[in-house]
Formats: C-alpha cells, structure tokens, sequence
C-alpha cells in the first residue's frame, strides 16, 4: 500500500472511531507535517457532523403491516404470468400450426392468395410484436410516464 | 418466544412459507431503508426489497441455516438495486422532491433557533441529499451502510464480500466528492 492510500485510511479510521492507539500515534505525526492534511481532515471531520445528523425517511408505519402480504402476493402474480404466458404460446403455436397447415392443404384458394393471407398474417405478427417492444421500453424510460394529467 | 433464525431457515428451506414469512418481517426494514439509502426513492425502495425476498424465496432451497440470512439476502437485494440504477430507472431521477428521503435530525431544534437557521439546514439537507445522488451507486452503498446504517468497517467488507481498505477507499472518495459538492456550506 502506498503513503497515500495508507493516509486515506487512516483519515477514514480517525473519523469513523476505528482508529487503534499506534495508528492514532501514525496519523498525528502525518497531520503534525502536513498542513494540507489537517485541512482535509477538519473538512471531512465537519462533513462527517452533517452526515451524522441526517437519517433516512421512515415511511407510513402501516407499510411493515402489508409488507409481507404484499411480497407474497406480488410472487403468486409471478408464478400467474408464468402460467399464463406458457398457456399463450403452447395453445398460440398449436393455432398457427393449425392455421398455416390448413391452408396449405386447401385445394379451392388459388396459391396467390394463400401467400397473401400467409404474409399478411405474418406481417401482423411483427407489427403486434415491434410495437409491443416499443410500448415495454418505453415504459422502462419514459421520465414522464408515472405523471397523472 | 422468537425461533432462532437458523430454524426459521431450515423451515424456510424446506418450503415453509410461514417461516420464510418470519424471516421477512425480521428484516423487511432493514432490507427497505438499505435499498432506499440505494436509490433515493420510496416507491423504488419498497418495490426492490419486496421483489428481493420474493427471489429469495423462489430460491429458498439454497438457503444454508449455518448462515445468516441477511447478507445473503442483501446480495439478491444489492444487485437489484445497482442493476435498478445502472438501467437509469430511478425514480429519484425523475419524480420524488430532490432528497425527501432524508431527514435531517436536527432541523427542529434549528427551526426553534429562528427560521432563517432553519431555512439554511434545509438548504444544507437538500443539497447533501442531491450530492449523495451524483455518487456511484459503489460509493453511496458504502456511506449509506457506514452514516446510516451504522455499521463498522469489518461489518461492510463482510456483507460486501470486499477488503477493508476497499471499504475505506470507497468511503474516502465518497466523502471527498461531498464535501467538494458542499463547499461554503461546510
């Protein structure tokens, strides 16, 4: 470790009450040579005074009351979207594969139109998807999206 | 009587919900004042740690009840909040008044020294707060554990895996970027 970082250190110690008695006899013969030190170390040291007199905001006591309730009822949604988004794309890919083999088989439909029908399905497919994406990251950035008018 | 928490996470382990649920109410507010000293907002803080132990729980089996459960909780609860913060979703950012997740203890006896004291400790309050919000998220988890969660230097390295002096040098470079933010105000 170099002289500085030791300093650092020991300014840190001093100001936490972490200091042993030989560091305590190490950093006041650094302060005694350094003038700049002892500035740095009344600067913090009146810093350290501020911090100490803040403290984090409480919130509304009945919060610890629905706080479990609450965490276990957000897992169940959890396990619910799980479930349904699993249900969605077995029984939606059951579908399509229904859909696309069906009107592959089709005899009567002339094969332009199948391909129409199969590109504009496909088509809406990506828009629903693009814009879907659109929506969700939009609604992780948005700045103003939590503003009610 | 209380169950000693390493039973409590052997229940928990072995799918007990209402001992995991013990182990919530034991340290939900530990775990929301830490995210909260993390990301500056209540909303976020309260949406951070109830999502922390609802991962905990889903990962419950993994518990060890010859540990104790809140560093290993506060890992999930950690990396939640930095990830939170690195994708720029704070909302501390964006909606809370500037610093109103921070109190300042001594603000009442200032006021009764006239208000023109007390305006200038909520000036001191806000600007202290908005500093802290311009650390890296390293650096305020650090000073947040050692001013207000009071927790000794040895206490922090442990709960972030980290050395001492990594401890210090982050307490240092924190502290010397408020004070520069301060300025006449120190």
């Amino acid at each position: 470790m170099d002289r500085l970082d030791r300093t650092r250190e020991l300014l840190m110690r001093a100001l936490d009450d972490e200091l042993r008695p030989e560091e305590q006899r190490e950093l006041d013969l650094l302060l005694a040579d350094d003038p700049t030190l002892r500035a740095e170390r009344e600067r913090l040291g009146r810093l350290k005074e501020v911090t100490g007199e803040m403290k984090l905001r409480n919130p509304p006591e009945q919060l610890w009351d629905d706080y479990w309730n609450s965490a276990y009822s957000r897992m169940e949604r959890g396990i619910g979207w799980i479930l349904v988004s699993f249900g969605v794309i077995v029984v939606g890919g059951w579908a399509t594969w229904q859909f696309v083999t069906e009107l592959i088989a089709d005899t009567e439909l002339p094969p332009l139109i199948k391909a129409g029908i199969l590109a504009g399905s496909l088509g809406l497919v990506i828009l629903t998807v693009s814009v879907l994406r659109q929506r969700l990251f939009v609604r992780k950035t948005d700045p103003y999206k939590d503003i009610v008018r | 009587m209380q169950r000693p928490e390493s039973v409590l996470m052997a229940g928990a382990r072995d799918g007990d919900v209402a001992a995991f649920g013990e182990l919530v109410r034991r340290h939900m507010r530990r775990a929301y004042f830490a995210a909260l000293g993390l990301t500056g907002s209540h909303e976020d803080a309260l949406d951070l740690s109830q999502e922390a132990f609802t991962r905990a729980l889903r990962a419950s089996r993994t518990l060890d009840p010859g540990r104790p459960f809140y560093p290993w909780l506060y890992g999930i609860l950690r990396r939640l909040c930095l990830n939170h913060l690195r994708d720029g979703r704070a909302r501390s950012e964006k909606l809370e008044v500037a610093g109103s997740w921070l109190v300042d203890d001594v603000r009442e006896r200032a006021a009764a020294a006239g208000p023109e004291r007390s305006v200038e400790r909520e000036e001191l309050r806000r600007r202290l707060a908005a500093a802290i919000a311009e650390l890296s998220p390293v650096q305020r988890e650090a000073l947040v554990l050692r001013e207000f969660e009071g927790l000794r230097y040895a206490e922090i390295a442990a709960l972030l895996e980290i050395p001492e002096g990594t401890v210090m040098s982050r307490l240092y470079a924190a502290r010397r970027a408020l004070a520069a933010a301060l300025g006449d105000e120190l």
